[in-house]
């Protein structure tokens, strides 16, 4: 079994994305969900009631802090407020994981909060390892990136998505979180087969897994568009990918991402229950 | 899409984030070149993707950050003017919370709503109370520390208020229309508020102030004493009330903390 994890202590069960209108189902029926992530972003306020239920799920729950804020793939330089901001909050909450997206979303102080694709080329790879070293060396923590969802590729790419990670995390030391939505998405809209990224994908790295569901549309041309809203269960093709991936790395910290339409708690704990029943499964066919 | 068949053609269109940027908040702009679909060819409509997610988010933001507005406005009016709104006022921080804080000036020229003259005070006390919100804690003190101080102690002392603490000087009932829309409150009748947004707990809350009130916390909050902060009320307000000033802010949790050097 593969395991050079080193960048996280959440354990090897299911999580969900916390929404505060969980807050009591979570401390009363936690069910299958052994450990939350939060969006950096959102605890980034002086005190309040966000930041005293977090101090408060922090004490039942280890924690994985999640940033969609960083701008790791930015032209320009990383904010200095923000990542301040963003130790200051890991400082207080020691959390079990950090994680970033490979993405950017700020240019010329504009953020616009999403995730904009990179090309993969030569220049990218140098300002992403700038970059995740900055975050590193600055936090005095690891942090685990997250591969992105794609609608359209960039022709100036020269590196595969897997390739491009690998080189990423071997330059910069960071673990990864695997979206296996992500790359059931991207698999679809660009047209590649999931399995062969996954094949390419460095798995041995794998820190955490994502799970999510996701919307469909067309392009102009009729041509399948899957969106990564995080408003549904996750789909069948995106568990199937997910014992793929376990079956090859063991039991993995995997989170529920659930966003928008935001379910009722036993819903979401419906579906870290199967996540949990398939790495159990998976576990037993293969023992560590 | 391999690494073959991209490396055989070379001197690819690159496309720059300032491009990529200005044609996600350009619902007009041509899709940069270089953005392609898996066949290789101009992306257009996956380029849509990132537009309509980009200007969602900042809208949905907007809506769940001004719900007063949102219901004067109306849900379909506030989707649109937020699009016009986000893309000359895109965010300039990563904190969501506090999005929008542009908007009292924008809804002052926006032509939808140059007409509705109290939306800006409305828009600040929205804002206000979302700091408020996420400001830091901060325990009151016990009434009784104040009442016991002798007078002259009492004059040269200086109170910390909240963080959460702000006053608002609005030239129009934003509290009266805030109260009516969101707790059953009665028909705002016309003239202007100064309120007092303040937190008791985790609830941001607003109160009304007695006139002079306003002056007088405004100074407290800069850090003057307790008897600079009363002498400028009360030489602005000549029947500036201290009891029912201290009254609310004793009511409104504001004062946690007296500094008597």
């Amino acid at each position: 079994m593969l395991d050079q994890r080193t960048n996280t202590t959440l354990p090897d069960g299911a999580g969900v994305g916390y929404k505060p209108q969980h807050f009591q189902d979570l401390l009363n029926a936690p069910g299958a969900v052994t450990w939350l992530e939060i969006h950096a972003e959102n605890y980034m306020g002086d005190g309040g009631r966000q930041i005293a239920q977090l101090r408060h799920l922090a004490e039942n729950f280890p924690i994985s802090v999640h940033g969609v804020g960083a701008s790791i793939g930015g032209e320009s330089r990383l904010d200095p407020e923000h990542l301040a901001r963003l130790k200051k909050l890991l400082d207080w909450l020691n959390p079990a994981s950090f994680s970033e997206h490979l993405a950017w979303s700020t240019h010329d102080s504009a953020f616009l909060n999403d995730l904009l694709p990179l090309p993969y080329t030569k220049d990218t790879l140098t300002r992403v390892t700038a970059h995740i070293n900055e975050v590193q060396e600055l936090l005095g923590r690891k942090m685990l990136l997250e591969n992105p969802s794609s609608y359209l590729a960039f022709a100036e790419s020269t590196w595969s998505e897997p390739d491009f990670i690998r080189e990423v995390a071997r330059r910069t030391g960071c673990g990864l979180l695997l979206d296996v939505n992500n790359v059931f998405i991207s698999a679809t809209n660009l047209e590649f087969e999931a399995l062969d990224y996954l094949d390419a994908y460095p798995l041995d790295l794998v820190e955490e897994i994502h799970l999510a569901g996701h919307d469909e549309d067309a392009d102009e041309l009729g041509r399948k568009l899957l969106i990564d809203s995080h408003g549904k269960p996750v789909d069948e093709p995106v568990w199937a990918l997910f014992d793929h991936v376990i079956a090859r790395t063991g039991a993995r910290p995997a989170l529920i991402e659930w966003d928008n339409d935001v379910p009722n708690w036993d819903v979401l704990e419906n579906e870290a229950a199967r996540a949990t029943a398939q790495m159990a499964a998976q576990t037993q066919k293969v023992p560590a | 899409m391999t690494q073959d068949t991209l490396t055989q053609t070379p001197a690819r269109a690159t496309v720059s984030q300032a491009e990529f940027r200005a044609a996600i908040l350009n619902a007009q702009a041509d899709v940069p070149e270089g953005l392609v679909n898996p066949d290789g060819q101009q992306a257009s409509k996956r380029f849509s993707v990132y537009r309509n997610n980009v200007v969602h988010s900042l809208s949905e933001a907007m809506l769940t950050g001004f719900p007063v507005l949102t219901k004067l406005l109306g849900d379909e009016f506030f989707r649109e003017m937020a699009k016009v709104y986000l893309r000359i006022h895109p965010p300039a921080s990563q904190l969501m919370m506090h999005y929008g804080a542009a908007l009292p000036g924008f809804l002052e020229s926006f032509p939808g709503t140059l007409h509705l003259k109290y939306l800006p005070d409305v828009a600040r006390l929205e804002l206000a109370l979302r700091r408020a919100y996420h400001a830091g804690d901060a325990d009151p003190i016990d009434p009784a520390e104040l009442t016991s101080l002798g007078q002259h102690d009492l004059m040269e002392a200086r109170l910390t208020l909240a963080p959460a603490c702000e006053v608002l000087q609005a030239k129009w009932p934003a509290k009266s229309i805030w109260d009516f829309n969101m707790a059953d409150g009665p028909q705002p009748s016309a003239g202007g508020e100064d309120i007092l947004i303040s937190r008791i707990g985790f609830e941001p809350k607003t109160f009304l102030l007695p006139e002079g009130a306003a002056e007088f916390i405004s100074s407290l909050l800069k850090g003057r004493s307790f008897g600079t902060a009363l002498g400028l009320a009360t030489s602005n307000t000549p029947d500036f009330d201290l009891t029912a000033t201290l009254t609310v802010l004793i009511a409104a949790q504001a004062i946690t903390g007296i500094d008597r050097d």
